[in-house]
C-alpha cells in the first residue's frame, strides 16, 4: 500500500532522513521505533507532505505521491495524528472533528462523528467545549478521532501514548488494534517501543535517519540486540 | 450634553473606519502571521476607484462594486506575487514586503489617478440630523451601519461556515490545518481578498466625510494598526473594540483638549500598549497543557 524508497529529508544542511526504505501492506499495523532524534516524526511529516524531502520516492497504492501537496494526500486517504496532539485549541471538540473531515463531501460525516464518540465517550461529553481546555489524554483522543474523520486508508500515528497514564495508554492501544479490524492500515511511531511492537505485525527500528533493523513485531521484541538498545531490557 | 454627544458620534464614526482597517489586519495576521501594512491602500483604492468610476459615468452603487472588485484583485495579486513567493521568510521580511507594496500602490495611484483630493456625494444627502441636540451627518449612519453589517457578516462566516472554521483552524495551528487537508495557501489568498474588500468598503463609506487622495492609506494603516494592537493583535472582537476606542479617544481628545494633537493619540496608544500590556485588551492568553 505504501512504498518508501531511499527517502531523504533535511532541516537546512542537517540531513535527518538518510535514505529510508520501508513498506506498509494493506491491513497491517507497522510500528516505527527508535530513540529520540532518529527521524521518526520527520518521516511521518514527510509522508504527509508537510516536511520537504530532498530525495527518494513515496508511492501510495502504486502511485507516486511525493510531489502532491498535503491536502491532496489527505484526499487520497492518508491522514495523521501528529506528535504533540496539535488540536485546534480555540475551536470546540465537535468543530475539531468536523475539520478532520474537511475534504469530504459525503453525507456520512455525522455518522462517523458518532462512531468516534462511541469509541471515546469522554469526547461526546465535552463536544461543545474548547479543545484547548481538554486534558492531555483527551486531546490525544481528539487528535486520533480527527485523523479518523478523514476516513483514512492509511493512518499515521505519531506518539499517541506520549505523556499519558498507563491506563490511558492501554485504552489508546486497544483503539488502534480495533482500527485494524475496521480495515484501516496503521503506521505507528512510538517511544514506548515494547508496547508498539507488541501490537504491530511488523516493525522498523530507526537509528539516526536510517533503518537499523526490521522484521515481524514479535521477532524484534525477541531480538537481543534490539532489546538491549531500544527496549531497555538487558 | 449636546457637545458630548457630538464628539461621541463623530468618534464612533471615525472609530468604525479604524475598526474595519484593524479587522483587515486581523484577518490577514490570523491566516498568515503577516502584518500587512498595505492595508491602508485598500481603503484608498475603495475611495479613489469609486470616485473615478462614478466620474466616468457609472452610478454610485456600481462604481462602489467596481472599487471593491479592484481592491480584491489587487489584494489577491499582492498575495500571489509578493507574499506567496516569499513563503517561509521571516516575519520582518514579510512586513517589509508589505511596506514596499504599500509604497508601490501609492505611487501607481498617484500616476493612474492624480494627487488631488476627491469627494464623493453623501449617499443620502447632506442635511444634518438632530440627535438630542447634536447635528449628525447622515453619512455617519451609513458608516456605522455598514461597519455593523461587515462585522456581522464576518462573524457569521467565521463561526458558522466550514470555510470560516478552516480559517480559524489555520490561525490556531497551521501544521494541523495542513494535516487535516486544508489548503492553507487558498486560505491565505482568501484572507488577502477578504481584507481588501473590507478595506475598500471602509474607504467607500468614509470618503463622503473625510475626502480621499492617493496617500490617505498611510495614516489609516497606522491608526488601524494601533487599534488592532490596542484590542489585541489577532482578535476580531479586539479589533472592533480597539478601533471604536481609538476613534472616541481622538474625538474627545480633539474636542476637549486640542485638535492639533488629534493624530498623536494613535501613536500614544501604540506606545502605552507596547509598554504596559503588549497582548492588548483582548489578547490571546495562550493556554497549553502538556
Amino acid at each position: 500500500m505504501l512504498e518508501v524508497q531511499d527517502l531523504r529529508s533535511a532541516y537546512g544542511r542537517i540531513e535527518v532522513l538518510k535514505g529510508i526504505s520501508l513498506d506498509v501492506r494493506s491491513g497491517e499495523i507497522v510500528a516505527l521505533v527508535g530513540s529520540n532524534g532518529a527521524g521518526k516524526t520527520t518521516l511521518l511529516r514527510t509522508l504527509s507532505g508537510v516536511q520537504p524531502m530532498t530525495g527518494g520516492e513515496i508511492r501510495f497504492e502504486g502511485r507516486r505521491i511525493d510531489r502532491l501537496p498535503p491536502h491532496r494526500r489527505v484526499g487520497l486517504g492518508i491522514t495523521q495524528s501528529p506528535e504533540g496532539r496539535q488540536v485546534f485549541g480555540p475551536l470546540t471538540v465537535e468543530d475539531n472533528l468536523r475539520l478532520g473531515a474537511y475534504h469530504r463531501r459525503d453525507r456520512d460525516i455525522d455518522q462517523d462523528r458518532d462512531r468516534i464518540f462511541a469509541m471515546f465517550p469522554v469526547l461526546a461529553e465535552k463536544r461543545h467545549l474548547l479543545a484547548g481546555g481538554l486534558s492531555g489524554g483527551q486531546q490525544q483522543m481528539l487528535a486520533i478521532g480527527r485523523a479518523l474523520m478523514g476516513r483514512p486508508k492509511l493512518l499515521l500515528l505519531d506518539e499517541p501514548s506520549l505523556g499519558l497514564s498507563p491506563l490511558l495508554v492501554d485504552q489508546i492501544l486497544d483503539a488502534i488494534v480495533s482500527l485494524k479490524k475496521d480495515g484501516i492500515t496503521v503506521l505507528l511511531v512510538e517511544q514506548n517501543a515494547s508496547a508498539a511492537l507488541a501490537i504491530a505485525d511488523r516493525g522498523y527500528v530507526l537509528e539516526t535517519g536510517k533503518v537499523a533493523y526490521s522484521g515481524a513485531g514479535a521477532a524484534l521484541l525477541a531480538d537481543p540486540q534490539v532489546k538491549a538498545a531500544y527496549l531497555g531490557i538487558a | 450634553m449636546a457637545e458630548f454627544l457630538q464628539f461621541l458620534i463623530s468618534g464612533l464614526t471615525v472609530g468604525a473606519v479604524y475598526a474595519l482597517v484593524a479587522l483587515g489586519f486581523t484577518l490577514i495576521y490570523n491566516a498568515s502571521g503577516v502584518v500587512n501594512f498595505a492595508q491602508g491602500e485598500f481603503v484608498m483604492l475603495g475611495g479613489m476607484v469609486t470616485v473615478f468610476a462614478s466620474a466616468a459615468g457609472l452610478p454610485l452603487p456600481l462604481a462602489a462594486l467596481v472599487a471593491i472588485a479592484a481592491a480584491v484583485a489587487i489584494g489577491l495579486m499582492l498575495h500571489r506575487f509578493a507574499i506567496e513567493p516569499a513563503r517561509g521568510a521571516s516575519a520582518v521580511t514579510l512586513i517589509i514586503i508589505t511596506i514596499g507594496a504599500s509604497i508601490l500602490l501609492r505611487g501607481v495611484a498617484a500616476i493612474v489617478f492624480d494627487k488631488q483630493f476627491h469627494k464623493l456625494p453623501a449617499f443620502t444627502g447632506d442635511t444634518p440630523v438632530d440627535v438630542l441636540g447634536a447635528a449628525v451627518q447622515p453619512q455617519s449612519f451609513w458608516v456605522l451601519g455598514g461597519t455593523a453589517v461587515v462585522v456581522l457578516g464576518l462573524y457569521v462566516f467565521l463561526e458558522h461556515t466550514l470555510l470560516g472554521k478552516a480559517v480559524l483552524a489555520t490561525a490556531a495551528n497551521r501544521l494541523a490545518a495542513r494535516l487535516v487537508g486544508i489548503n492553507t495557501t487558498t486560505i491565505m489568498a482568501l484572507a488577502f481578498g477578504g481584507s481588501a474588500a473590507i478595506g475598500a468598503i471602509a474607504g467607500i463609506l468614509v470618503t463622503p466625510i473625510t475626502l480621499t487622495s492617493y496617500d490617505v492609506g498611510t495614516l489609516l494603516a497606522l491608526k488601524g494598526f494601533a487599534a488592532a494592537m490596542l484590542g489585541g493583535m489577532g482578535n476580531p472582537v479586539g479589533a472592533v473594540v480597539g478601533g471604536l476606542l481609538l476613534g472616541l479617544l481622538e474625538a474627545f481628545g480633539a474636542g476637549y483638549l486640542s485638535s492639533t494633537y488629534k493624530d498623536a493619540f494613535a501613536f500614544l496608544v501604540i506606545l502605552i500598549v507596547l509598554f504596559a500590556a503588549p497582548q492588548g485588551l483582548f489578547g490571546r492568553r495562550v493556554v497549553e497543557r502538556v
